[in-house]
């Protein structure tokens, strides 16, 4: 489960008319209707057991895909382009790097 | 004048004096420029107003012309009224801004004093430096004396507002010939321009309850439509223009003149198309002329953008040759203006023989003789059509009759 | 904004929105992190500006928004300038408790936009200025900067027989706005974020401009692999490379001292963009780093 407040994703549908797009170079805030998840090669896989609940690799993800729940921290896939930069924070090494179609 | 109700106080005002009266009522909320001559005496007044409590507004000390416009979109974008002033070579250091500003639909009001571009340095009047803009997408109106100059500059914030239009306005006085000359200026009380500028409101700005993203990226697949609503807005600016000034008069008890204004054109045979202050002398020449009995007229273009190219279809009527006067020239064609009133009068199907006139530049005086030398040579029945270019630079030296 | 409180910023009592996600930078972007992470202190009463370069390429793709506070593109010489001009129209309306944040890349900081972070700077305006330092035009394809270091090479600073990166020093820009009198500066990095949250959260109360440069590792400008951004960034500091330091009340403050230095080679020469440094090369970087921090610990307050 991925606690909320987390984006959703829109559904978009195209103006018909030109008339109906914005009059401005104005929108929405936070509208998102895709993710990267699809960039990714590699998953952060997290190992609960040995998770302390520092943190670290919830500072260091500059795509904000680790989620802290309870005192433990959750993937939210959908964000995640595999970088890896959590598994290199993780002094415990709760987080190993799995190929995407492990 | 004066049909309003209410007592207005004529005042004796330079150009630039008038603009800073009509920003006064108008109350913007900040206010960014940079000085540059000859527009300094406007941003010189208003910081006046400001210092005596006259105004109150957020007057902001930017360090370029492209930090007075960046700031002013800034601040329209959370929904302030905004006002700056520029010229020239300040106008062209600010030239992204506009287009951003345009493009944002962010309706900033600027007043532009009119002058030469350089090199050579010129600090005195031409219009070479907002015509060179005429593609930014700003509304662009010239005004004709100081009392119009304060009117175009209320009604510019009335105008750029309008969610019909949300485009914004630069309003052109002729450098030092507009803006430091003196004249009797009547300046309405703040209740009646209250009455005729509503506050500004608009959707076009960041909100903290339902934040917003502005000045965003549009690809291919959108950008067009952006594109298209900005040209709509312009356009949109005619009717409302009409409205403004029809407000304006049933308030202040002046008339507007539209986007352009026919004088004697009517019947008339020649006709001079102009902007800006040279517009006075014209019209004196016209009816010096007409009293002679010489069927002549006189076609002002108040706004530039969007373009009165109807109202000058419908002004050429029987005229058998027009001539464009301006202080531009777009090198190796043209005059920006004689360009654009080309293509009104090939739209309107019944295309005069045409000549353009190019003076005042870096600030040369355009004498009455001048102008006559123009109605003479358009009423010369060859000479439209006996030169393989169209432009004719006034005054210049050597040249026979002091037309090249 | 949530950085005014006396409440220590910790990971656990950052709040759970993200404002900044769902964005197309490159996995691993330093810039993106930065971005990240302070608007999590400023909270959601934030106006961003943002100048043409990677975060507003990756962040306002119409019609996806990444950002979920208000927020602009600015023109790219203008962050300060229209940050400015966004405090002013907020002052002018009254919007109160908002926090005017601008985020530009080191190009769009100490080349073009120096002159509108001057003007800001000298008229005291209350706004935050976060410069993510990934030292180069990465936007654009990875070119010189003002911030480029010496020796790194870039697009527009090849190696070649006659250029080997770029030559001239990185500008330092946190001098330059102390020497302007700026209310706040500090000097951070994405590898320490414990140090660079609670400066997001002093500068945010600064009653006047405050500046942060955040150092930003970009994995793709930096040949290095995306899982390094965070790691080589606080080596850059162990190493001495990259000083984590204030400038408050008149007075430079040295946060961490990290005694005896990190071997530089190391760090360099992971680094794609400084392969080609000679043994030579790496002792001038060595000798440099030496005389700036001779400096800085003989008048820096610790």
């Amino acid at each position: 489960m991925i606690p909320m407040p987390r984006p959703i994703f829109q559904k978009y549908v195209a103006p018909i008319r030109a008339e109906d797009y914005p009059i401005g170079t104005v929108a929405e805030s936070g509208v998102l209707l895709s993710g990267s998840a699809d960039w990714r090669r590699e998953r952060p896989v997290f190992n609960a057991d040995l998770c302390t609940g520092c943190l670290k690799c919830y500072l260091a993800c500059p795509d904000g895909a680790v989620v802290r729940e309870g005192k433990k921290v959750v993937l939210d896939e959908r964000f995640c382009k595999g970088c890896g930069i959590c598994a290199v924070e993780c002094r415990l090494k709760a987080i190993r790097m799995a190929a995407e179609r492990e | 004048m004066n049909g309003g109700s209410v007592p207005s106080r004529r005042r004796f005002l330079s150009g630039n004096d008038a603009v800073a009266e009509g920003v006064r009522l108008a109350r913007p909320h900040v206010i960014a420029a940079y000085p540059i001559t000859p527009q300094t005496t406007v941003v010189e007044r208003l910081a006046d107003m400001v210092s005596d409590g006259r105004l109150s507004t957020e007057y902001m000390y930017v360090e370029s012309e492209h930090s007075a416009l960046s700031a002013l979109i800034g601040a329209s974008a959370v929904g302030a009224r905004t006002f700056t002033a520029s010229s020239s070579q300040g106008l062209l250091y600010m030239a992204e801004c506009l287009h951003y500003a345009s493009g944002g639909r962010f309706p900033i009001v600027m007043m532009n004093a009119n002058r030469s571009v350089a090199l050579p340095w010129n600090i005195l009047g031409d219009q070479r430096d907002s015509l060179s803009l005429l593609d930014s997408g700003w509304i662009q109106s010239y005004a004709l004396d100081a009392q119009e100059a304060l009117d175009l500059t209320l009604q510019a914030f009335a105008v750029a507002e309008h969610p019909e239009v949300l485009t914004p306005v630069m309003v052109n006085l002729d450098g030092f010939v507009l803006t430091h000359t003196y004249e009797a200026v009547d300046v309405p009380p703040t209740e009646l321009a209250d009455e005729f500028l509503p506050p500004f409101v608009t959707a076009n700005r960041m909100d903290l309850d339902r934040p917003k993203s502005l000045g965003f990226v549009a690809g291919a697949a959108d950008n067009t439509e952006f594109k298209y609503l900005q040209h709509v807005g312009v356009l949109n600016a005619a009717g409302v223009i009409a409205d403004a000034e029809a407000k304006f008069n049933r308030i202040f008890g002046r008339k507007g003149g539209g986007l352009a204004e026919a004088y004697l054109c009517d019947d008339a045979e020649y006709i001079l198309i102009t902007l800006g202050s040279v517009a006075g002398t014209v019209r004196s020449v016209v009816d010096d002329l007409r009293a002679a009995g010489r069927r002549v007229g006189l076609l002002r273009l108040r706004y530039l953008r969007p373009f009165p190219g109807k109202e000058i279809a419908a002004s050429i009527g029987r005229a058998k040759a027009v001539g464009v006067l301006e202080k531009d020239i777009s090198f190796g064609h043209e005059g920006a203006v004689y360009t654009n009133v080309l293509s009104a009068l090939a739209r309107g199907g019944n295309a005069p023989p045409s000549l353009n006139f190019v003076a005042g530049l870096g600030g040369r005086d355009i004498s009455r003789a001048d102008i006559k030398g123009m109605f003479d040579i358009l009423s010369d029945e060859e000479s439209p059509r006996r030169f393989d270019s169209p432009v004719r630079f006034i005054g210049l030296r050597g040249a026979k009759a002091g037309l090249a | 904004m949530s950085g005014s409180s006396k409440t220590p910023i910790s990971p656990r009592s950052l709040p759970e929105e993200e404002f900044f996600i769902g964005h197309k930078a490159c996995a691993g972007c330093g810039g993106s992190l930065a971005v990240r992470l302070a608007l999590k202190v400023t909270g959601p009463r934030s106006l961003v500006a943002v100048p043409a370069g990677c975060m507003s390429a990756v962040g306002f793709l119409y019609p996806q928004m990444s950002f979920s506070c208000n927020a602009i593109i600015s023109t790219f010489a203008g962050t300060a300038s229209m940050l400015s001009g966004m405090a002013a129209g907020a002052r002018a309306l009254g919007w109160r408790d908002v926090k005017v944040v601008g985020f530009a890349g080191d190009g769009g900081t100490a080349d073009i936009g120096l002159q509108a972070l001057s003007g800001a700077i000298d008229r005291r305006e209350r706004i935050l200025y976060i410069c993510y330092d990934n030292e180069g035009y990465m936007n654009t394809g990875v070119q010189k900067s003002g911030l480029t270091p010496p020796g790194a090479r870039t697009t527009t600073t090849p190696v070649g027989s006659t250029m080997r990166g770029s030559s001239g020093p990185k500008k330092n820009m946190f001098e330059i706005v102390a020497a302007n009198g700026i209310a706040y500066a500090a000097t951070a990095s994405v590898g320490y974020p414990q140090d660079y949250l609670d400066k997001v959260a002093r500068a945010a109360s600064v009653d006047g401009t405050a500046y942060i440069q955040v150092l930003s590792p970009c994995p793709t400008g930096w040949g290095v692999p995306s899982h390094e951004t965070t790691r080589i960034a606080r080596e850059a500091v162990d190493c001495g490379l990259w000083v984590l330091g204030e400038y408050a009340d008149g007075k430079h403050i040295l946060n961490r001292d990290p005694g005896t230095f990190a071997p530089a080679a190391e760090h360099l020469r992971t680094q794609g963009r400084f392969k080609h440094l000679t043994d030579e090369d790496v002792a001038r970087v060595e000798r440099d780093r030496d005389e700036q921090w001779k400096k800085i610990r003989d008048h820096w307050l610790r």
